[in-house]
């Protein structure tokens, strides 16, 4: 089938799909955009997440068809063409990368958890975070990242 | 084609005891760290494994012609296909590549399928019809030695015995604890699954892009399967999502590298998570019979230990990981008389190795639950009974080895006990914060919170006699006018910041800020394994030598130049200095169009294999010691738990990364409580 969705503000139109291919797959292996992780393909680990319509979910759960006609943000479409997303710099900052396998999933969780609350409490961050596991962090230094961008993200705010 | 995993480069100061920002991190926010799932070529097809659904059967036969002949399909192979030696392993070739004649575990790999469609390699998969005669099996390990137990390999299902005796074997003591421990399996989960891109190469060879923690042993295992020279089989490492042991044995390598030597073509695998799970080896489960003997006031006169390692179907690193949880099976404490046995054996589980602890884990669950005991047994202080028993420096191990560096056992509880606790529940409670947390199972009423302390050590490095080198190529030239140091080795980046350690030690040997990381291949000499703690230590340390021989040849030639003696020359801030810091020359202009390169193994000081009657000997290289201390919510009445607060104190000798290591204990720390409560 074919299948016609915006992705990162531009129209991609793919031929070929089969019907059982997930929107992850689509995303990875027809239209060159792998930044999306397949670390589970059950919806278990939130190393996915992409943005559908302005909802974060699993692009590993969607169906690529559903997402026919629709809006998809995936990590490679987070940040500015001239500056990285404050969510990205905090995670590289706070040293909340290891092996990074999860952190194009938590990247994109956290930017919209942030702009849904732009300061969060540490138990609502926990919550936002749930559907995403990390195995190198120990997660301490990921809610430092979070933490971090939501405190310079009101600063830039204040400033403006 | 997108197959290596780009260089990666860092301007700006991170020298050692620094925290620079890793190389890869901007690239890994912004999802273009390419890892070896996301390797794509133009004409590649997929591969597919065919796994046993039994732990132990015999193969009658096999019918490749129903997969064969789905439209899509390129491929089926099995055994026979295997064009050199159907074996591998990391201690004892005892593994095949598929399956032939028999399976030993489920979730053996027995055929394989390439398609141009994953979904269509996998139908494929479920179409090749294998006729089983299920055997007898052996599920328990500690079955696995009795006389009428199935055997899993003809020569029977001991893996290894280790024999550790020190003292008097008759001794008593007044006070006596005896207990008996069971260690689960536990798996690394490392979020990357198992994946690679293998490229068949004109001159008939092939070179495999792959996520692993050791490129060289990889290469002599898939030449050995392939029957090819070790030039024909290049491996590079592509992006590694997480390893913990559970990238030390092969996986899908030699698979890969069959069927595009077969096809022709470029093949790519890439395990979905069931199969990961199947598709490594796991932390072994283990059973551990402790028996010590105290004087009344809590100091240990003996330790009795039986422990049984639970190796499954192959041997992988058990051999190993027996080593470790038999001469380091008693903790960090002093033990004047010793009897221990640990057994490593086959039996028709999974198989299991390396992860994250190695043997240690399982025994330290035993030695620190076994001190707690005898401390409420004789009446003493938990803590107070560990400090009295604990290691210091220059007190002998149960092997006999003298900890010739720090041991600060007691110091390392102080420092855990001294912390501040978690303020106690009180007021208006959070559910979330409750031992069932958002279940609602509780309101607070039954619950009771306990503290418990712990302490162990671990060894860093190859053990017993292993030859443990790293090797390192450093380059210095000129580049758009300013000094580039360009390092290369094969020591895998799994996740834990080797390359900024890299990036760290060029700069402060060679006073040159430009370090570009080369991608890590088989181009150059063995980086040895990313594990045991031991690629800071021990590629550091080639890194290190392989600088210092560039800086010497530089002083060298710069010494010449400027008519000063070498020794009284160093390199700073690209420039070459005097001794008193006054700029001599440019490092660019020594340089001009000649660069410098060197190339160095390092060692670190040897150890020996133990006695085999005594398991005396000087086994480990060095050691890292650790506190832990848990506050700990239970639920009573339910006996659900939550972790309130986990605090550790570690002897991590000089932080290279502060920042880095302290990423390492957080993760290791979560790890280890996953072990804890799942």
């Amino acid at each position: 089938m074919r299948i016609t969705t915006t992705v990162n503000g531009e129209r991609r139109e793919v031929d070929d799909v089969w019907e059982g291919e997930s929107l992850l797959y689509v995303l990875r292996e027809r239209m060159g955009l792998p930044g999306s992780k397949n670390a589970c393909e059950q919806g278990e680990c939130g190393s996915c997440t992409v943005m559908l319509d302005g909802v974060p979910v699993c692009a590993c759960l969607v169906a690529a068809g559903q997402a026919e006609g629709r809006e998809v943000v995936t990590v490679e479409g987070l940040a500015d063409p001239d500056a990285l997303h404050p969510v990205q710099t905090a995670f590289v900052d706070a040293g909340a990368v290891q092996c990074g396998f999860c952190t194009p999933g938590l990247v994109v969780a956290a930017a919209d958890l942030l702009q849904r609350s732009p300061r969060p409490s540490d138990p609502e961050i926990r919550e936002a975070l749930a559907g995403n596991l990390c195995r190198c962090t120990g997660y301490e230094k990921i809610l430092d990242a979070v933490r971090l961008a939501a405190d310079r993200m009101a600063g830039a705010e204040v400033a403006r | 084609m997108s197959a290596q995993a780009p260089s990666t480069t860092t301007i700006g100061t991170g020298r050692i005891g620094d925290s620079p920002a890793r190389p890869d991190g901007i690239l890994k926010v912004t999802g273009e760290f390419a890892y070896a799932s996301d390797l794509w070529m133009e004409d590649m097809i997929w591969g597919v494994t065919l796994r046993s659904p039994h732990p132990h059967a015999r193969i009658r036969s096999v019918d490749i012609g129903p997969a064969l002949a789905t439209p899509g399909v390129y491929a089926v192979l099995l055994a026979d296909d295997v064009p050199g030696r159907n074996a591998f392993g990391l201690e004892h070739d005892d593994q095949p590549v598929l399956a032939d004649g028999v399976v030993r575990y489920q979730g053996e790999p027995v055929a394989l399928v390439a398609a141009d469609h994953p979904e269509i390699a996998r139908q494929a998969a479920k179409r090749v019809v294998v006729d089983y005669e299920p055997l007898p099996r052996v599920t328990d390990g500690r079955r696995a030695l009795d006389p009428d137990a199935p055997t899993v390999h003809p020569d029977g299902n001991l893996v290894r015995h280790l024999k550790i005796r020190k003292g008097d074997p008759e001794v008593t003591a007044p006070v006596v604890v005896e207990l008996d421990f069971e260690v689960g399996m536990q798996d690394q989960a490392f979020l990357g699954p198992e994946s690679g891109l293998a490229v068949p190469a004109e001159d008939g060879g092939v070179d495999l892009y792959v996520a692993t923690q050791w490129l060289h042993v990889d290469q002599r295992q898939i030449c050995q399967a392939l029957g090819m020279p070790l030039e024909k089989v290049r491996l590079s490492l592509s992006g590694v999502g997480g390893a913990f042991g559970g990238r030390e044995d092969l996986s899908m390598h030699v698979h890969a590298c069959l069927l595009a030597l077969h096809t022709g073509k470029p093949v790519k695998m890439v395990y979905n998570r069931e199969e990961s799970f199947f598709g490594h080896v796991h932390r072994h489960p283990a059973y551990l019979h402790y028996e010590y003997g105290a004087d009344e006031d809590g100091r240990l006169v003996y330790g009795r230990a039986n422990i049984v390692f639970d190796g499954g179907a192959y041997a992988s690193s058990t051999a190993a990981v027996v080593g470790n949880g038999g001469t380091m099976g008693l903790g960090p404490y002093r033990f004047p008389n010793v009897h221990v046995d640990c057994f490593g054996v086959y039996t028709n589980n999974p198989p299991c190795g390396a992860m994250r602890g190695f043997g240690c884990v399982q025994a330290a669950f035993a030695h620190e639950a076994m001190m707690d005991e005898l401390a409420d047994r004789i009446g003493v202080d938990r803590l107070a009974i560990r400090q009295l028993n604990g290691m210091t420096e220059g007190d002998q191990n149960i092997t006999g080895q003298v900890i010739d560096s720090a041991a600060p056992v007691a110091e390392l509880l102080r420092i855990v006990h001294d912390l501040p606790l978690p303020p106690a529940a009180t007021g208006e409670l959070d559910l979330r914060s409750l031992p069932g947390g958002v279940s609602n199972t509780t309101h607070g009423e039954s619950v009771v919170r306990g503290i418990g302390y712990a302490v162990t050590y671990k060894n860093v490095g190859f053990s017993e006699g292993f030859d443990d080198y790293s090797t390192a190529r450093v380059r210095l030239e000129t580049v758009a006018g300013e000094p580039l140091v360009t390092v290369h080795t094969a020591a895998a980046e799994v996740g834990q910041g080797l390359v900024t350690i890299e990036q760290q030690i060029c700069r402060t040997e060679l006073g040159v800020d430009r370090v570009v990381v080369h991608p890590k291949d088989t181009s150059v000499g063995s980086g040895g394994s990313t594990s045991a703690s031991r690629q800071t230590y021990v590629t550091g340390g080639a890194v290190k030598a392989a600088c210092e021989a560039v800086r010497r040849l530089v002083l060298e030639r710069a010494a010449v130049s400027v008519g000063q003696a070498a020794d009284s020359l160093r390199l700073e801030g690209g420039k070459v200095v005097s001794l008193g810091g006054e700029v001599v020359a440019g490092l660019a202009d020594v340089l001009g169009d000649q660069p410098v390169e060197e190339t160095v193994e390092w060692r670190h000081r040897p150890t020996q294999p133990v006695d085999p009657e005594t398991g005396q000997g000087n086994a480990h290289v060095q050691y890292a010691f650790s506190a832990h201390r848990a506050v700990v919510d239970v639920d009573t009445e339910l006996g659900l738990v939550k972790v309130v607060a986990l605090d550790t104190a570690q002897d991590v000798g000089r932080a290279l990364n502060p920042a880095a290591v302290v990423g390492q204990i957080h993760g290791g720390s979560a790890q280890g409580m996953g072990l804890a409560l799942m």
